[in-house]
This record gives C-alpha cells, sequence and structure tokens, in this order.
C-alpha cells in the first residue's frame, strides 16, 4: 500500500481545503469514494480488468497535486460542476463505477470539473471543444472530472484534446460521465497528444436511453503511458454505439484501451473497431467486453481489433470477449496481430516507392479505416495530416494545437 | 538492354530457374511462352527483385548496371516496370496518392525536384484519357474493388505515369475480354517509344496480334528451349508444346 | 413455436444413458487426505521411494495452494476429507487365494461398448480399462510389444519402466502447475502410459476408458504419453459415471511429449454424469491436459467432444518449443440443463515457424453456461508463429450463456495471428425448411447442430465420430429455444 499512502495522507491533510474549495454535489460523493480508495488500493493486474498496467508502479512517484480554479469560460452549454446547479446535482456520481479505485480517487480528489449540458431539443452545429493542458512547474497530477448530460432529441459533438508542456512529468485520472437521453445524438472524440512523461487513466462511462445514437473515438497520437477505460451501458431500446480507437506507439509508450458495452435492453446496435500501430518497444493492449444480458434479444453487435507489430520488441496483448445471455443474437468478434502486407509493399516497390515510404503509406493506410469513421470533417482532415506526420516522425510533440482552429 | 546470363534461381528452396541466357536489345519486344510451372513469371519475378525468390547463379545488367545489386525501387527507377498478372488490393491507399509517391521518388532518383500538386494532377488527367480509365478508379484505393479488367488497364495507367524503357507484361491477357485485351495491347503500343523494349509473358497468340513480338522464346523446365521468330508463336497456337518435347526427347 | 416448450422438457427428461452402477467386491480406503494416506496408496500400488517422494512434495505444495478461483464458473466447496482416495475393484480373490478379474466388471465394460475380450474388440483399437482407482485390463498389449510399443497402466510402468516414467512423469505438467495438478501428483492413482519408440506407426489405434464407479470416491488419473522421433499414434479417451446425488472429484494429468518429426492424435469423449434436470450431482471435471512438441517439425492435435460432467475445467494445451512443429485444437463443447463448462486451450508458440489452428464450437441450452477460455502466445523467439483461432457459440433456449474469453498476448513482429469468433441461435430458415421436408424439429436440430460440429467430428477416429454424433443428438435432442 505504498503507492496508496501518499493520496489517502493527502486527502488526510488537504480534505478540509479540497471541500473547501469543491461544491456540495462533489463533497456528498467524497467520503464514500476515498473509503472505497482506502479498501481497494490501487487495483493489482490480477484485477482482469487491469491485467495489462501496472497502476500502482504509475502512481507511486511523487507529484504536485494540482488544485488550482478550472479555467472554464461559460458558454450556451458549457460551465463548471459547480456552478452547473440542478443538472450536476442530478446526475453527479450516477453513471460511473463508484467502486473502481481509480474512479473513487478522482471522486476524492477533483474538486471541480467540466460540465457540458445540451438542453432537450437543442442540436449544438458548432462542436464544443475542451483543451486539456498539462502545465506545471513541478511534477504534476491532474484530478479531472467532467459531466457530459444531453437531454432528449439533442446533439452535440465533442472534442477533448489532452496536450502537455515539455520537460515536466504528469500524472492525470480523469472520468467522464456522459448521460444520453432519449432520441439524442453524440459524437465524442478525444485526442491524447501529450508526450513520453505523460501517464494518464481516463475513466469514460456512457448511460444511453432509447433511439440514442453515440459515436465515442479515442485517439493515442502521442503519450507516455495510458490507460483507457470506456463502459457504456446501452439501457433503452433501438439504440446504437459505436466504439472506435486508434493508437500509434514507439519508443517505450504504453497504450491500454479497455472497454465495456453492456446491452441490457433489446434491439441495440453495437460496432467497435480498434487499431494499433506499434514500433520500437512499444505495448499496446485491448480487452473489450461485449456483454448481452438476458432480455437484450435481437442484439447486433461487432468487434475487430486489428494491430501491426512494426518492430521485433513491440509487444501487443488483444482480447476480445463476448459473453452473451440471450439466444436471439447476433454477435462477433474478430481480433489480428500481424504485419505488413508483403505483397503490397513489392507492388510498391516495384512502381519505383522506395521501401520506407510504402511501410509509411501502409501504415497510414491501416489507420485511416478508424480516422474514417470521424464525421466531424474539419477534424478528421487534420487527423489525417497529424497521423501522416507520426509516422513520418515529424510530430514529436503537439506544439501549437492546430486541432482546434 | 538487358542481358541475363546463366541465371539460375529458387522459390523456398525449390529450384525454379536452372540456367536462363537471354539478351534483348533497345526497342525489341520478345515474347516468352511456356507450360505452367515453367518458370516465366519468376523469371520476370527475379528480374524486378521480388524478394520472395532468391538468385543462385548467374547475373543480369540493366544498360550496364548489375540488376541483382539493386533493390526493387532502385531497379523501378532504372526504368523496368512490371504489369503484374494479378495485381494486389491495397486498402486505404488511394490512387492518386499511391501515384503521386512513385513519380516522385522516380523524379527524386533522377535529382530532379517533385512535381506541383496541380502539375502532377494535369498529368494524371492526361494519361488517364491515353488509357480509357474512368476517373472514379482514380479515387478509390489502389486496385480496391477493380474488375479484372480494370485492374489491368489500372497496370497499363501506371505504365503511362512512370514511362518505363523496359516493360514486363506479366500475363496481362489472362481474365480479360477481346475488347479490354485490345484496349489494353493498344494502350500499351500507344505509350511505347521507339526504344521501349519488352518482355511479354503468354500463353496464348491472342495478345501477339497486338504487340507485335521479334522474338519468341519458349520456356520449359526453368530453361529456354527454342527461339524464333513471330511465327513460333503462331505455330504453338495450333500445336500446342508437345512437338518442341519431343524435339527435345530426340536431342537427347 | 408451440412445441418448443415441450422439446425442451423432453430434453431435460433425457436419462443418462451410462447412468448404472456395478455392484463389485471394492477395496476402498478411509476417506481423508494425509501424507500417511498417500504413504498408502503408494504402498499399495508397491511403489519406488522416488515416485512416494515426488507424491509427498506434490502434496506439501499444494497444501499451500488456494482453489482457483477464475473462470466463468462457481466451483462448489469440495470438502478435500471427504473423499476416499483409492478404490480398487479388482480385489477378488478366488477360494485359492488367486486373485481374477470379476465378471462383473467385465459386464461393466461391454455394457459401455468396450470389449475387454481382445477377440471381440473394436478393430484396430486396444484398450486400457480404468475402474475407480484401477487398471482392470489392457488389452493387445503383446501385440504392440512386437514393434516394441509399450502401452499399459501407469502403475504397470511404474513397475516395469521405471527410468521412462521417472524421466517424463511431470515434465510437461509440474505439480507445481496448478491447484488440481498438484492434487493430482499427490494422489493419482491410475491412467494409461504410451511410450512408441523412434521410427514406428503404431498400428492400432490405444484407447482407455475411465469409468468411476464406487461412491465418495475422486478419479485422479494420470496419463503419459512418448512419442519418440518419426513416430506416430493415435490415442483415445472416454469416460463415464453412474448417476450420484453427490459431486464426483475428477482431477485428472494428461502429460504428452513429443519429439522429432513425430505426430500425435489425442482424442476424447467425455461424457461423465452431468448431474440432474436440478443441478444435484454430476462430476467435477477438472483437467491439466498439456503436450509439448519437443522436437522439430512434430505434430499434436487435440480432439475433444466435450457433452458432460457438472462442471468442465480444461484446456488442453501445446507448448510449441520445436521449429516448425504444428498444433490443434478442436473442440465442441455442448451443455444443458444446469451444466458448466469453461473450456479452451493453450497454445505457447517457442519455436520458429510454428502453426496453431483453434476451432471451437459451444452449444448452450437448458440454463447452462458454456464459455471458451483460451490464450494465444507468441513468444520473441518464435519468428514466423502462425494461429487461426475461429470459436463459434450456438445458442438454443434464452436461459443460458455462451461466452467467449480469448487472450492474445504476441511478442514478436513476424507472427501473424488471427481470432474471430460469432454467436448466434439456430439459424429458424433452416428449422422451417427441414420442417417443411416433412423433418421433425426434434431431428431438424439433431441434423443441424451435428452440422455445425462436423468440422470437429471429422476429426475423430472413425469409431468415436459415429460416439459422438450420437451423444451430440442425446445430449441435444430438442433443445430449440
Amino acid at each position: 500500500m505504498k503507492s496508496e499512502q501518499q493520496y489517502i495522507d493527502f486527502y488526510d491533510e488537504a480534505g478540509a481545503q479540497i471541500r473547501g474549495r469543491s461544491c456540495d454535489v462533489m463533497n456528498d460523493a467524497r467520503d464514500r469514494a476515498i473509503g472505497v480508495f482506502r479498501d481497494k488500493g490501487f487495483p493489482t493486474r490480477k484485477v482482469e480488468r487491469y491485467k495489462y498496467t501496472d497502476v500502482a508502479a504509475c502512481f507511486e512517484p511523487e507529484y504536485g497535486i494540482a488544485l488550482g480554479p478550472l479555467d472554464v469560460a461559460d458558454s450556451p452549454y458549457v460551465t463548471t460542476i459547480g456552478r452547473g446547479g440542478v443538472t450536476a446535482t442530478r446526475h453527479y456520481a450516477t453513471v460511473a463505477d463508484m467502486d473502481d479505485p481509480l474512479t473513487a480517487l478522482n471522486t476524492a480528489l477533483a474538486h471541480d470539473g467540466v460540465l457540458i449540458h445540451v438542453p432537450r431539443g437543442v442540436r449544438v452545429e458548432t462542436p464544443i471543444q475542451v483543451d486539456n493542458w498539462l502545465r506545471g512547474d513541478v511534477p504534476t497530477m491532474m484530478n479531472r472530472r467532467m459531466l457530459i448530460v444531453l437531454e432528449q432529441s439533442a446533439e452535440a459533438t465533442i472534442i477533448i484534446h489532452d496536450h502537455a508542456d515539455d520537460g515536466q512529468r504528469f500524472l492525470s485520472t480523469q472520468v467522464i460521465e456522459v448521460v444520453v437521453m432519449d432520441n439524442s445524438s453524440l459524437d465524442m472524440y478525444e485526442v491524447e497528444e501529450t508526450n513520453k512523461s505523460c501517464s494518464r487513466f481516463s475513466n469514460v462511462y456512457v448511460r444511453m436511453g432509447r433511439d440514442c445514437r453515440v459515436k465515442h473515438n479515442s485517439i493515442t497520437l502521442n503519450n507516455g503511458l495510458t490507460r483507457n477505460l470506456c463502459d457504456v451501458y446501452l439501457q433503452g431500446e433501438n439504440s446504437e454505439v459505436t466504439l472506435n480507437g486508434c493508437a500509434i506507439g514507439d519508443g517505450e509508450q504504453h497504450i491500454d484501451n479497455n472497454t465495456l458495452i453492456d446491452h441490457q435492453v433489446p434491439n441495440c446496435v453495437s460496432d467497435e473497431l480498434y487499431k494499433y500501430v506499434l514500433d520500437d518497444m512499444s505495448v499496446g493492449a485491448f480487452a473489450g467486453r461485449v456483454l448481452v444480458r438476458k432480455d437484450a434479444q435481437k442484439t447486433s453487435s461487432r468487434e475487430t481489433n486489428s494491430n501491426l507489430c512494426a518492430s521485433p520488441e513491440a509487444r501487443m496483448y488483444t482480447q476480445p470477449m463476448l459473453e452473451i445471455y440471450a439466444d436471439d443474437v447476433k454477435c462477433a468478434h474478430g481480433s489480428t496481430v500481424g504485419v505488413m502486407d508483403e505483397t503490397a509493399l513489392f507492388y510498391m516497390r516495384q512502381r519505383g516507392v522506395p521501401e520506407a515510404l510504402a511501410r509509411m503509406l501502409l501504415k497510414n493506410a491501416f489507420m485511416g479505416q478508424v480516422i474514417d469513421q470521424i464525421r466531424y470533417q474539419p477534424l478528421r482532415d487534420k487527423l489525417f495530416v497529424k497521423v501522416e506526420k507520426r509516422f513520418r516522425g515529424e510530430l514529436e510533440k503537439c506544439g501549437v494545437c492546430g486541432l482546434c482552429k | 538492354m538487358l542481358e541475363i546470363r546463366n541465371l539460375h534461381a529458387t522459390v523456398a528452396g525449390k529450384e525454379i530457374l536452372k540456367g536462363i541466357d537471354l539478351t534483348i536489345n533497345d526497342g525489341e519486344i520478345h515474347a516468352i511462352m511456356g507450360t505452367n510451372g515453367a518458370g516465366k513469371s519468376t523469371l520476370s519475378n527475379v528480374i524486378v527483385g521480388n524478394p520472395t525468390y532468391e538468385v543462385t547463379e548467374g547475373a543480369i545488367t540493366f544498360n550496364g548496371q548489375d540488376l541483382l545489386a539493386m533493390s526493387t525501387e532502385e531497379r523501378a527507377h532504372a526504368g523496368i516496370f512490371m504489369s503484374f498478372q494479378t495485381p494486389v488490393e491495397i486498402p486505404g491507399v488511394s490512387m492518386t496518392n499511391f501515384m503521386r509517391a512513385a513519380v516522385n521518388a522516380r523524379r527524386a532518383a533522377r535529382g530532379e525536384e517533385p512535381l506541383k500538386s496541380t502539375e502532377f494532377l494535369k498529368i494524371m488527367r492526361e494519361k488517364r484519357k491515353l488509357v480509357e480509365i474512368d476517373q472514379k478508379l482514380m479515387n478509390r484505393s489502389v486496385n480496391e474493388g477493380f474488375s479484372g479488367g480494370e485492374k489491368k488497364r489500372n497496370e497499363i495507367f501506371q505504365m503511362a505515369m512512370l514511362e518505363p524503357s523496359f516493360c514486363i507484361l506479366d500475363e496481362t491477357d489472362s481474365g480479360l475480354d477481346v475488347d479490354a485485351l485490345r484496349i489494353v495491347a493498344e494502350g500499351f503500343n500507344k505509350l511505347r517509344k521507339e526504344d521501349t523494349s519488352a518482355m511479354v509473358i503468354t500463353h496464348y497468340q491472342r495478345l501477339l496480334d497486338y504487340i507485335k513480338p521479334d522474338v519468341v522464346h519458349v520456356l520449359i523446365d526453368g530453361k529456354i528451349v527454342k527461339t524464333d521468330g513471330p511465327e513460333l508463336a503462331v505455330r504453338i497456337e495450333n500445336e500446342g508444346f508437345d512437338w518442341i518435347k519431343a524435339e527435345l526427347d530426340n536431342e537427347k | 413455436m408451440a412445441g418448443q416448450n415441450e422439446f425442451v422438457r423432453k430434453v431435460a427428461e433425457k436419462k443418462y444413458e451410462f447412468g448404472f452402477t456395478t455392484d463389485v467386491q471394492t477395496e476402498i480406503i478411509d476417506k481423508g487426505l494425509n501424507e500417511d494416506v498417500i504413504r498408502v496408496i503408494s504402498a499399495k500400488k508397491g511403489e519406488p521411494d522416488w515416485l512416494l517422494q515426488f507424491r509427498l512434495e506434490a502434496y506439501r505444495h499444494w497444501l499451500t495452494m488456494k482453489q482457483p478461483a477464475w473462470g466463468h464458473l462457481t466451483l462448489p466447496e469440495i470438502d478435500y476429507q471427504a473423499i476416499s482416495y483409492y478404490a480398487d475393484p479388482t480385489k477378488k480373490t478366488t477360494d485359492d487365494g488367486k486373485k481374477e478379474i470379476d465378471p462383473e466388471l467385465i459386464k461393466t465394460f461391454d455394457k459401455l461398448g468396450i470389449p475387454l475380450e481382445e477377440r471381440l474388440a473394436l478393430s484396430g483399437m486396444a484398450v486400457d480399462a480404468v475402474m475407480d482407482s484401477v487398471s482392470v485390463k489392457t488389452t493387445f498389449k503383446e501385440k504392440l510389444a512386437e514393434k516394441n510399443i509399450i502401452f499399459c497402466s501407469i502403475s504397470e510402468a511404474v513397475r516395469e519402466y521405471p527410468d521412462l516414467v521417472r524421466q517424463y512423469l511431470g515434465s510437461v505438467v509440474p505439480y507445481r502447475d496448478n491447484y488440481f495438478a498438484a492434487l493430482n501428483s499427490a494422489v493419482f492413482s491410475d491412467g494409461s502410459f504410451v511410450y512408441i519408440p523412434k521410427e514406428t506407426r503404431c498400428p492400432m489405434e490405444l484407447s482407455t476408458y475411465f469409468r468411476i464407479n464406487a461412491r465418495e470416491t475422486g478419479q485422479f488419473e494420470r496419463t503419459l504419453i512418448v512419442c519418440d522421433e518419426g513416430s506416430y499414434v493415435s490415442y483415445l479417451e472416454g469416460c463415464t459415471a453412474p448417476m450420484r446425488d453427490e459431486n464426483q472429484l475428477h482431477a485428472a494429468i494428461v502429460e504428452i511429449v513429443v519429439m522429432d518429426n513425430a505426430e500425435v492424435k489425442y482424442s476424447t469423449v467425455q461424457n461423465w454424469y452431468p448431474g440432474d434436470e436440478n443441478g444435484k450431482g454430476g462430476v467435477l471435471n477438472l483437467v491439466t491436459k498439456r503436450g509439448h512438441l519437443r522436437g522439430v517439425n512434430s505434430k499434436l492435435s487435440w480432439t475433444q467432444v466435450e457433452t458432460g460432467s457438472a462442471i468442465t475445467w480444461k484446456y488442453p494445451s501445446c507448448i510449441l518449443s520445436g521449429d516448425n512443429s504444428q498444433a490443434e485444437f478442436y473442440s465442441v463443447a455442448v451443455t444443458n440443463n444446469h451444466q458448466v463448462a469453461d473450456t479452451g486451450t493453450k497454445m505457447i508458440h517457442l519455436g520458429k515457424n510454428t502453426r496453431s489452428t483453434i476451432i471451437s464450437k459451444g452449444i448452450s441450452a437448458g440454463k447452462s453456461e458454456n464459455s471458451y477460455r483460451g490464450l494465444v502466445k507468441v513468444g520473441s523467439k518464435a519468428d514466423g508463429a502462425r494461429n487461426y483461432s475461429s470459436c463459434d457459440s450456438l445458442l438454443l433456449g434464452s436461459e443460458c450463456g455462451a461466452h467467449t474469453f480469448p487472450y492474445m498476448d504476441v511478442h514478436n513482429n513476424t507472427a501473424t495471428i488471427e481470432h474471430e469468433a460469432t454467436t448466434s441461435k439456430i439459424n429458424e430458415e433452416q428449422l422451417m425448411y427441414c420442417n417443411q421436408r416433412g423433418i421433425s424439429t426434434e431431428e431438424a436440430v439433431g441434423l443441424i447442430v451435428n452440422g455445425y460440429a462436423k468440422e470437429v467430428i471429422n476429426k475423430l477416429p472413425m469409431e468415436f465420430a459415429v460416439e459422438a454424433q450420437k451423444l451430440l443428438s442425446v445430449s441435444l435432442e430438442g433443445t430449440v429455444g
């Protein structure tokens, strides 16, 4: 419990200060959360959902814990949880798995968060963008919290982009709770473009009503160690969820995506596609569980994870899981780990394309399948360029954010 | 242009080419005919440098250069082009991007600046018209979802873009109907310059009606066993290869 | 479909065909497990001291372990002190004090379709028949001996070929491997031993038939197969048990060693008593099976048809050390009523250009839970390794579960790994088509399921394939949901 102790000590010392800077709804969940964390500590690799990432080791170094005010300019749909009034009170801590130790730690330490609230019937035309800048004079830990609520028949596109300053170590925990009410539609893109001294633990929880459509796309362009969890609870009929992800690893990067799609009701569709390209000593992990509960008849689910290992030292762990308790379903999953298509490579070289460029084009094309899924065109175009640059080795870090403009 | 001396090559440890000697001069068209498994495709793959094939003995020079010491792309830059028997599909790589990469790599190898985008697209447009290939195909991924005929026509289009001095047509006629065959062959003839040489691999006289060979070689069991003028192809079309095998047996 | 509930009911009522008991004089040692019990077992078998020490070490290690809690199943509390670890039904003595096989035993195996008299034997098959803790008889031993093939009970092998046994026992599945492997290593009773010498093609199928008979005993069989360079053997295993209200524990170990250019085919038709329609009783089938492909170009194929047992927990595995070695796993697992199966395989690729294929077909009916769990691991030196896995599940009824938990760990960038899985219910159109042609729903399901499982059944040797097809029909008739 060495790793855990410093956070417990911090809470014991600074709890009052956190409370003072926070709001009732967040404070109400805090005591139980720290209790859960005290009991469970960090999950070990023996815990099935955490078997590919050594959590405790990441939390062991000392970090200053950021408690500064949240820089959110109020706009029609964006505010802080603290100023979020009844929407925050009604939904905060209702979607997340409060027994997950990392969610518990985040709940205990986060003093404020971003609230995106789209009222009933509103279609937000321009994407809402949230930029997370990791900055600090000392190694810093951030505990980020978000609550996204789309009321009935609402529509929005949300882009969440992580950047980091160079030359400093950062550790972030993130919990995003998403409530998508009946007949709503949400496109949500998370782009991580940090650097090798950043560790990220993100837990996203999505609850969907009936006739909803949610598209979540998680893009890890550059990072240090990343562990993304995304759980989707389908609670209303005729809804559709798409989970996409792509990850590019080189150096000693570590990218671990862990997803759950929980079909609780009949007639829903889920579609999942994650792709990895791993070079050097990088490690990739994907574990995707599709759960079809007893009454979730007529479920249709497809899950695919494809991976390219481009160097002898790269490692990939993949685990596509189906757990099915209803008989009238169509579920399929597939997973591949492989090498580049040698025939295609040869064909390109015969046309005079140098081998290195041919490989780059093929990697790009491989990722293109995920980027193609992005429905917001300016982002899609930017990401195509960024992915290509990343493979060319030109995108060492985010630099000035080009995505947002 | 091309000189092959005592070429031996293996695939997965099995010897396929057992001593090939062949000289192709500037502007000549040579047809290679032979039974299945005789080594025709192996020969063309060795010339372009497919890493699956291993050369165990012999030499190939191309315009005085030691071809076997060059990488596949260097050979391409030197002017060698192969029209593949079954062109591979490359999902996710658009024809336009692919061609741009190929054209500019070749220019770079010759110390030329890359083409400006507008110039490049203009050339694409011209060549496309020349080989009568649909613009729609250019927006797709390389060969993906192309019909057999479209794939072959796309090979000729790429030849137009890359302006090679030596072309290998590896069973370009397989899987083509007569009209498609004519368009592809006419495309090739239009593109061909006076000093362009070619090696045409085929089972049938049909293609040779359109692309007239200067010399016809018969390849059996990894060796060139007979070389003659265009009339040899006609006789093979009519009588098959048995008479040549019989001749060989008599010699023994 | 109105007929379906009726249909499901009928299946649930289907009686287990092999549920009878044999009344035979059986020597059973007292219940309980401690070092003395292990000494008694070892003494009864007249074992050398090294084997006793092996057992004791395993036992001491077992004491430090916990019963595993992973897997998509809940093991009932097993009271290891309430089981007798040795039951010998062969101890009938004649008036003049000589031992002989009780004719009841012969009759029992006859009834199970396993004739022990060679003149009645199925053509081309030699059998080692094991009841409870002891091998009853091994047929065709002499004929096989002509080719220097050793096929006998493991107890006999310990006596006759101690060096061979000592060399290989525990070399593939060490007693530290897992909880049940440690338990088995401490108390194992009988099982078969096979040794195929170099450059020998075994002329007949070798088969072991396991039967649990005695009450409140466990069966802890141990099988060891060594196939030397350039040799071939096909081995079959069958198992049944009487109907009992309490769970019976079956914790076996199978070890296979395959040398250069050798090939082993291992087939199982597992039909232990599955418990009644309310989930009462049934065999707990907790088995460790593993093959080590030590040699270059070696081949091992596991084929299993799993229809019995209350709980099945087994993952026949392959360690592909030899370059160019090839492994296969073909499985059909059927669960009905309250049965639970958590089964699959592990393919550990260590050598270069190693290949493995996994084909798994799960069929769930009633209130059962059926899981495929598999690991494909490619080590950093396994250049050019390839795996293809395909895991399909068929659900018959709305109260059962079908799950797929594949794990793939790839540490080599020249490896190609493919996994695909589907889950669906029985195709209504096919059913309708059969009905229209006058085939009853019951029969149609049998046909369709057999078609679905055919890819695996076809891998079984002929005699077993027929048996397996019958079993599938028996286990599944009328389970449409």
